[in-house]
């Protein structure tokens, strides 16, 4: 500020001054102006340059993720374009889940629930429940959680094959109350040090597959709500 | 001011380490060091991002008045860092995931609108490009000694993750102390990043004082680097 004061502002006439000083504003007003529109175009550029295959890559990480829980040697439909989304927040923790169904000529072959939601240790844990129609699990993996490093985070595939043990357990196997870790007298294992976070994956898993069980013909009946991609 | 590129260079690597001397960008420094790949990756970006912003803050040194001079800045190192965002999320997936919210907070990296201010602004293109390169090589190598180390002791591997990076045929880099190893939980934990940051800093200081020992200092040596 004192710079424009140094100007060289010969009889001192106020409005000169005003003068010089509403310029040197609205030039600094102007240039902020262009580097604000270079930046959003820079932005915007990159955004172009790259949002297909962004788009591509997280339809890709998608489809990796379902594929694990339901090979697709055993359905021939595209799942990500049959899909509908679900409001149970009692059961699945979440107010919008999203179900993809798997089918074969078809015939219902299996539900996929992501996210279902559950309080860990420290906070959310997302998860990715598989349902056969038969209603045993074929598979659950972690999407997301914030649990302790080293002793809560053994819920993920990367670390331990603990998640594997839902495979194939349906609400009959074990029995309601066999639906818990063992040290609350159920046959899921917790792991040393770790009690809050395996017993949160459990009561999740278990409210997905009630969930399941209470809805499987709307499941699979409702429309999609995802048109087929194109191109 | 006139000093050469190689002081340039030492200064970036060594004498005003970022994260070592400045003890700037701590909190991504903190963060992410959890593993050699993470360090590694995030480093990169942010030596993306500062070559980049240097370059462009150097550019337009002259033309900026000095009142706009910051919110410019900031303008331009959010721009580049939204940028590399968009690429990194393109074109390595992976690594965006695990990275997550530390790329775009690398807008907060104190080091970047620091050297801006400090160097770029008043350097030729040149200079500043070499700069943004030094500093940024410098963070990644403290941050990928961090994350290597964290990663030995805590969880007993090295390179975990590589294949993020550097594709399907770098799983097999993935180093293991044993299988035996039943890894050191501190150390990947957040007071794990404070002791290892800490223990670089006194090895730092260790080494130049080793280095300044036999001779009576020189007073180019002790001179604050800041520049």
């Amino acid at each position: 500020m004192a710079e424009q004061v140094q100007e060289p502002v010969m009889p001192a006439s106020a409005t000169r001054v005003k003068r010089t000083h509403l310029v040197a504003v609205m030039m600094s007003g102007l240039l902020l102006g262009v580097f604000g529109v270079l930046g959003a175009a820079l932005v915007g550029l990159s955004h172009d340059g790259t949002a297909a295959r962004i788009a591509a890559n997280e339809r890709e990480a998608l489809l990796h993720q379902l594929r694990v829980l339901v090979p697709a040697e055993q359905i021939d439909n595209d799942m990500l374009a049959d899909a509908i989304e679900v409001t149970a927040p009692a059961l699945l923790g979440t107010t919008s889940t999203r179900v993809y169904r798997a089918r074969n000529a078809g015939e219902p072959v299996a539900a996929v629930l992501s996210p279902v939601v559950t309080q860990g240790y420290n906070g959310a844990i997302a998860l990715i429940v598989a349902i056969r129609n038969d209603g045993s699990l074929a598979g659950v993996r972690v999407l997301t959680q914030r649990e302790t490093p080293g002793l809560g985070d053994k819920i993920e595939i990367e670390r331990s094959d603990w998640v594997r043990g839902f495979d194939g357990r349906s609400l009959g196997n074990p029995a309601d109350s066999g639906w818990k870790v063992k040290r609350d007298g159920g046959v899921f294992d917790q792991f040393t040090g770790a009690t809050i976070t395996p017993r949160a994956v459990v009561r999740g898993v278990k409210n997905a597959l009630d969930y399941f069980n209470e809805n499987r013909t709307q499941l699979f009946a409702a429309p999609s709500i995802v048109e087929a991609p194109h191109g | 001011m006139a000093d050469g590129y190689g002081k340039i260079v030492t200064d970036g690597l060594w004498s005003n380490n970022q994260a070592l001397v400045a003890l700037l960008g701590l909190c991504p420094l903190l963060a992410v060091s959890n593993t050699l790949i993470n360090g590694l990756g995030l480093g990169l970006a942010t030596t993306a991002v500062l070559a980049m912003s240097n370059v462009s803050v150097s550019i337009i040194r002259n033309w900026v008045r000095p009142e706009i001079r910051l919110p410019v800045f900031v303008l331009i190192i959010a721009s580049f860092v939204t940028t590399v965002e968009l690429v990194m999320n393109a074109y390595f997936h992976g690594l965006y995931k695990v990275l997550g919210i530390f790329i775009p907070l690398i807008v907060t990296n104190c080091t970047i609108i620091g050297r801006a201010e400090a160097f770029a602004s008043r350097n030729p293109v040149p200079r500043a490009l070499v700069d943004g390169l030094s500093i940024g090589l410098g963070f990644t190598l403290v941050l990928m000694v961090l994350g290597g180390s964290r990663e030995l002791i805590g969880q007993g591997t090295l390179f975990d993750g590589a294949h993020l990076m550097f594709g399907e045929a770098a799983r097999g880099w993935r180093l293991t102390l044993g299988e035996s190893y039943p890894g050191i939980l501190l150390a990947i934990l957040p007071p794990g990043a404070f002791m290892g940051l800490g223990t670089l800093i006194a090895l730092k200081n260790i080494i130049d004082k080793r280095l300044r020992g036999p001779r009576p200092a020189v007073a180019g040596d002790v001179e604050p680097a800041t520049a």
